[in-house]
């Protein structure tokens, strides 16, 4: 299946935001409720052989949340399908906000994801990015994922963090990567509010909050299930919110 | 033998000091042996070791501007604990290579990746493929020789998991001298979740053996 959707939020002038353009296909739709823009999956997906891509664009003065309805469950296609592909293309403008706060992708046995994400802020833009990844339904041995986010603020490069987890990717359960910690998972926070503050605070056993080279902060964690790794983010949000001027609340 | 010059664990660039993520991973039980270490390791190499590699050969391949390859150098440490190593790292080495090699134009502050591959490229003999072969073996020997003191272990035992790595670590450099001019914004940025909390752990420890 190929899909590809394209949200346009703009700025009122008002402290409002339009979408100017909200284009979906299935299995990508896209839609607009009152507590934000919802993502919302066809039933059982991405599956093998999807080639899906977003794209969105975030306008000066506005701001745009993305979630979806629910957990992403990445299936194995059929034999010779390949693997799904997930594409999301995001810029926003000085003083745009985008705030990208889907569910966990649950990497299901058989499965081969790839995920590209390249976000493009200018100066002044604002980011909070989520990406959970958990390896295999409850009981069950996991697929395999590879996800690469390239993230730049006014042309230069603030992160560039590629994660190849489960059974295509010798190495992924080292303990010098997971340890074999079923739930991975990071936020990235970025812009204004979020420049950086003091130095970077251990959240738990296996989360941090990392203070950028840039201007921005990474939460990072590893836990035992998606739950768990809900929280640990959250915390971490709260730990970088309380060393800047950022808002926490996701 | 330039290179055997500069990866000899004796040329004095300060690495002795460093434990690549391993004394973090001793203090929280993660490794506590042999077979630990080597899957560590095995972790270790395909993740930091071939970003390592791919910015050391895109350094000395030329094709780059500087400063821009070591901001995407920064871009993938997010650790601040690992990226204050990897800048004391690349100091130290370009200071030793300036006084011992007599190449008083190398600059002074890159992150240490990037500054073997500038080290290499202002070394008579050695090129993209040599820079990305020393930063390959670097991420692997490094914690090793410290897994043998704070563990204690058979050191004949560490180093042949260090030695059944090389195919592993000889594969990942040609591809990082074969991409060593690709666009930045393609090299390698696999991470390594457990190296850049444990470094932050280590950081705050107040009992630790190695800077990082």
């Amino acid at each position: 299946m190929k899909a590809r959707a394209r949200v346009v939020a703009a700025g009122d002038g008002a402290g409002g935001t339009r979408l100017t353009t909200l284009r979906s296909e299935a299995p990508l739709v896209l839609r607009d409720t009152p507590g934000g823009l919802y993502l919302v999956g066809g039933a059982g997906g991405p599956l093998g052989g999807d080639d899906l891509a977003i794209e969105i664009e975030v306008g000066a003065g506005a701001r745009l949340t993305i979630r979806t309805a629910a957990a992403s469950i990445v299936l194995p296609g059929r034999p010779g399908d390949g693997p799904s592909n997930l594409h999301v293309d995001a810029r926003v403008a000085a003083g745009g906000e985008l705030r990208w706060l889907p569910g966990p992708v649950v990497a299901v046995q058989g499965c081969v994801h790839h995920v590209e994400m390249v976000v493009a802020l200018e100066e002044g833009a604002a980011l909070m990015w989520r990406e959970e990844v958990v390896l295999g339904r409850h009981g069950e041995p996991p697929g395999s994922v590879r996800s690469r986010a390239t993230v730049d603020v006014g042309g230069r490069p603030l992160l560039r963090h590629e994660l190849a987890l489960g059974p295509g990717h010798p190495g992924a359960a080292s303990p010098a990567v997971t340890a074999g910690a079923r739930a991975v998972g990071s936020v990235l926070l970025a812009g204004p509010e979020w420049a950086t503050g003091a130095g970077s605070t251990v959240v738990g056993d296996r989360a941090v909050v990392l203070p950028l080279a840039g201007p921005g902060w990474q939460v990072l964690a590893l836990a035992d299930d998606a739950p768990a790794l809900r929280r640990q983010l959250i915390a971490g949000i709260e730990a970088a919110a309380r060393h800047t001027a950022g808002r926490a609340a996701p | 033998m330039n290179l055997l010059l500069l990866t000899d664990g004796r040329f004095p660039a300060g690495g002795h000091a460093h434990s690549g993520g391993i004394e973090a991973a001793v203090m929280a039980g993660r490794v506590t042996g042999v077979d630990t270490l080597a899957v560590f390791l095995a972790g270790r190499l395909t993740t930091a070791g071939r970003v390592a590699a791919a910015l050391a050969a895109a350094a000395a391949s030329g094709a780059h501007d500087l400063v821009e390859l070591d901001a995407e150098a920064a871009a993938r440490i997010p650790s601040p604990a690992l990226r204050a190593a990897s800048r004391t790292l690349g100091r130290q080495l370009l200071r030793t290579a300036r006084s011992v090699l007599d190449a008083a134009d190398l600059p002074d502050d890159l992150h240490h990746p990037v500054a073997m591959g500038v080290v290499c490229a202002a070394t008579s003999g050695l090129g993209p493929a040599d820079a990305a072969r020393w930063a390959a073996y670097d991420a692997i020997s490094g914690p090793a020789s410290a897994a043998v003191r704070l563990l204690g272990l058979d050191p004949f035992r560490a180093w042949g998991v260090v030695a059944a790595l090389m195919p592993e670590a000889d594969a990942i450099a040609a591809g990082a001298a074969a991409g060593a001019a690709r666009p930045l914004t393609h090299l390698p940025s696999c991470s390594a979740p457990l190296l850049d909390i444990g470094a932050e752990h280590h950081a705050a420890s107040e009992v630790r053996l190695f800077a990082s």
